[in-house]
Order: C-alpha cells, then structure tokens, then sequence
C-alpha cells in the first residue's frame, strides 16, 4: 500500500508539473469516457430494468407501488451506480491500461521515456488519474440517469406504475447529499482503480512468477482483481462513514 | 598508443563495477571515450555489454564505479544534473522502443514536446527535418508497426538525434539483423554521426561491422575491458582474448574441419 500511495502521488506531481498535459489529460478522458460509454449505458439500463421490475413485485406486496421511484433512486444514487459503473470501468479502462503499461515495460518504451528524461508516471500515469476524477462521476451520472430510464420502463411502461407517480417519487427521495455522497464515491472509485491498474501495470517486469507475455497477462488479471476488491472495500468504508 | 587528452574526453567511466545477487558482471570496468568518436564496445553475449551501457544512463544503477561526463564526475542522485545528462545524451534501444500507439511524427516530436519550451510550429518543423534527414519524410503519418525492421530503426535514430545531443549510446543496433542489414545500419550510423557530429558509443557483438566503422574498439570480457584502441590494434593484437573473439570465424573453420575429419571434438570446445 506504500508503494501504491507513492506510485499515485508521484504520478499526480510528475504530471501536473510536466509540458502539454492538455493532450494526455484528453486522450484519458476519451478512454475512459467515450470507449466506456457503451458499457455503462448497457449495464445501466439493464440495472434499472430489473431493480424496476424485482422493485415492483416486492412494493406490490404492500401495496406501495407508489414508492418505486424512490427505490430505484436511492439504491441507484447511493450503491449501485457509483459501484457497478467503477466495476465496469475496471473491466474496460483499467484492464486495457494495465496491458498497455505491461506492454509498454515489456518493449522498454517506459526506460526509453527516463533516458529522454521524461518522467513516465507523469507522462503515461498522471493524465489519467486526473481524468479519472472527473470521468468516473460523470460515468456514474450517465448510469444514473439510464438506470432510472430502465426503471420507468419496466415499472411505468411494462407494468402500470404512473410516469408521473414514478418521476415524482424520485424527486421527493433523492436528496442533495445523496447526489454528494454519489459522486464523492465515484471519484474515489476512479483514483483507487486507476491507480491500481496502472501501479500493476507499471511494475509488471517485477512479477515473480512469469516474465514477458506471461508477467502482461498476470499484472492485468492482478489489477482488475485488486481493484474490484478495492472498490466494494472502499465502499462499505465510505458508506460507514458517511451513514 | 596515445591517449586522448583530457580536454578532448567526453565520456570517462572508471573502476565499474554491477553484481545482481552473486553473479558478476561488471567487475571494474574503465573506459574514455573520445569527443566526436565512434567508440564501440565489443563482447560476446552475456559479457555485460548492455548492463554496462544501462549503467552508464542511470537505468541501472552501477554497485561502484565513477562516471565522469565532459570532466564533470555524474552525480545520478542529483536531479539536476540528471537532467542536464539526459538533455545532452540519447539512447537508442536494441528493440527501438519506439512508442507503438504514436505516429513516426509523433515518436519523434515526443522528446521535444516533453523536455523543451518549443513553440509546437517548431516541434514539427524539427521533426520533420529528422524525418527528412532520415529519409521517412513521405511516412511521417505512419506508426511503427507499419514500418520496415530498418526504418524503424532509422525512426529511433530520428528521435534520438531531434534534441541535437553530443552522446549517442547504441545498444546492439544489428541484433537479429542479416548481413546486409547489418551493414547497413553501421553505415548509417557512422553517416549520420559525421553528418550531425555527436560521439557514438555502441555495444555490439559484430566485430567486422564494428572494426570497419569504428574510431575506437574496446572489447568487453568477463566484467573487464581487455583491449582498447584502434581497429588496426585490434585486428593485430596477439591478446588471447581478442583473438579468441576477433578469430571466432576461423575457430568455426578449424572446428568444422575437424567434424568432417570425424575428430571427437569434447563438448566444452564447442
């Protein structure tokens, strides 16, 4: 854990110290937002659907129907999306950035950047970390704001829940703090993943039990376990704290 | 033979020494490299050719040894002079490490974007003079992938030369290269350190590309340096180990002679 913390400050300092950060800041934006972005849309709107409709059958039941909107906003504002978006982030950006920095250490373009004397955690880690700051919270929106999509669907659409009922439900129960503590979360999510993914990816010439192809292929599979592990723990110590 | 003087030495490394664990492989070794030369660093494989010349750049770092760069001692620890090192030095890697997701343009203008204060105007205009001197003028948009193994190499060269250093350090450019490949990347060294006057040092194990285009031979056995001079030196010393490396194609005659004869050649002559 040192290490990854000195990993991560060292990328910060390097990178906003170095020339033409606009650029890399750019591409990680793109990467870890439009490349992403299906994923979250998908995995969304597929979660609204089904909180939607197990959300109704169990609402039904006590005959609060009327309470489905708050439902599905307060698990989505509060658990799901900030957790399930930074999940999906790990499976898509934070897996490809652990191969391409593996790779990268594996053809010697990292030693090259420091015999230019550029420094590789602020040119190659850096950008991303501060993109992932403000991707990971605007992800996490996106899937909000689809998630509650799925939901009218499956409740208003498919099973009779009023439009109006469902959207006015939602307004009453999602609170300001609930949207702070969503976004706090995320941003926390996309430090932690990406600078986990990248401190594996980086130093994947340092796996004991592989080398070349073999050490790509076990620092990303360590990264993305890691950091899924990382996120539901950074997630029950967060929402301890602030419950 | 005369030594170079003081004033006319770019490079001095002095007592070297690199041991991972218990294996030895640096074991003291000395070398100066004349200003405006090209120096190259003969050894068989496994000589620590390449672990000496990544000591040199600070991507190793040495056990002992002294490093002294245009008279002045290196001091790796201090950041400064680090970078003043790095600013006046390239390296050109055995596998290019040229950056695979960036254009030629783009390999070759990373350098200067990232170390100087350049106007981007001027970035490209000297990257594309790079290119132009390199002959990759016309595949500037290309990436590395799309290129040949020598224009790749050419590409590396082009982005080790854009920020003008006055030491070039060349890690086994011909490894895995034909013949004629092989010539003609020392060709095209020995042309564009002429053209652009910076010292080369090279570590490689082809000896007849090294002794034709070189200022200066040192060859590198066990951990020491066991010869430096010439080429002519080279190509005359009676030292046993230069003429065990230099003489390696007849040995493979004399070898092979004796095969044919039906002679039991032990394995350890092998």
């Amino acid at each position: 854990m040192g290490d990854l913390a000195l990993f991560t400050g060292r990328s910060f300092g390097d990178a906003l110290r170095s020339r033409r950060l606009a650029r890399r800041f750019g591409r990680a934006v793109y990467e870890q937002g439009a490349l992403c972005l299906p994923v979250i849309l998908i995995v969304g709107m597929f979660t609204g659907l089904v909180l939607g409709l197990q959300g109704y059958y169990v609402l039904n039941r006590f005959g609060s129907e009327g309470l489905l909107g708050a439902l599905i906003s307060l698990s989505l504002v509060r658990e799901m999306a900030p957790v399930l978006a930074a999940l999906m982030l790990v499976g898509q950006a934070g897996s490809a950035l652990a191969a391409e920095l593996g790779m990268q250490r594996n053809t010697e373009q990292i030693v090259a950047l420091e015999t230019m004397g550029v420094s590789s955690h602020g040119y190659l880690v850096g950008p991303r970390l501060i993109a992932a700051l403000f991707v990971f919270p605007i992800q996490t929106a996106l899937f909000v704001a689809i998630g509650l999509w799925g939901g009218s669907v499956s409740g208003s659409l498919l099973l009779g829940v009023e439009p109006g009922v469902y959207w006015s439900s939602v307004e009453r129960a999602v609170g300001s703090e609930d949207v702070r503590e969503c976004f706090l979360k995320a941003a926390i999510f996309g430090l932690l993943t990406i600078s986990v993914c990248a401190f594996h990816g980086f130093n994947a010439h340092r796996c004991r039990s592989a080398t070349g192809a073999r050490a790509v292929s076990a620092s990303t599979t360590r990264a993305v376990v890691h950091s899924s592990i990382l996120v539901l723990a950074a997630d029950y110590v967060i929402t301890s704290f602030l419950v | 033979m005369m030594n170079p003087v003081a004033s006319d030495l770019l490079l001095r490394v002095e007592d070297l020494h690199k041991c991972f664990d218990d294996h030895v492989v640096l074991a003291g070794v000395g070398l100066e490299v004349p200003r405006g030369s090209l120096f190259t660093v003969l050894g068989p494989s496994g000589a620590g050719k390449s672990v000496f010349l990544k000591c040199l750049v600070d991507v190793l770092r040495p056990d002992a040894g002294r490093i002294s760069f245009d008279g002045r001692p290196l001091n790796f620890n201090d950041s400064a002079a680090r970078a003043e090192f790095r600013r006046r030095c390239s390296f050109l890697f055995q596998g290019n490490a040229l950056f695979d997701s960036l254009t030629a343009l783009e390999n070759v203008a990373l350098p200067l974007e990232q170390t100087t204060d350049l106007a981007d105007l001027e970035i490209r205009e000297r990257s594309l003079e790079a290119l132009r001197q390199l002959e990759l003028e016309s595949y500037s948009g290309h990436y590395p992938s799309q290129l040949s193994g020598g224009m790749q190499k050419r590409l590396a060269l082009a982005r080790a030369i854009v920020t003008r250093p006055e030491l070039v350090f060349f890690d086994e450019p011909t490894a895995g290269l034909d013949p004629l490949r092989r010539n003609a990347v020392f060709a095209m060294i020995a042309k564009y350190q002429r053209q652009f006057g910076f010292t080369a040092l090279i570590v490689t194990h082809d000896v007849l590309e090294a002794l034709c285009a070189s200022d200066r031979v040192a060859l590198l056995d066990q951990g020491r340096i066991c010869f430096v001079g010439p080429p002519a030196e080279f190509a005359a010393s009676t030292h046993p180990v230069v003429c065990g490396f230099r003489d390696s194609a007849a040995a493979l005659a004399s070898t092979l002679a004796s095969i044919r004869r039906g002679e039991n050649i032990p394995s350890h002559d092998l």
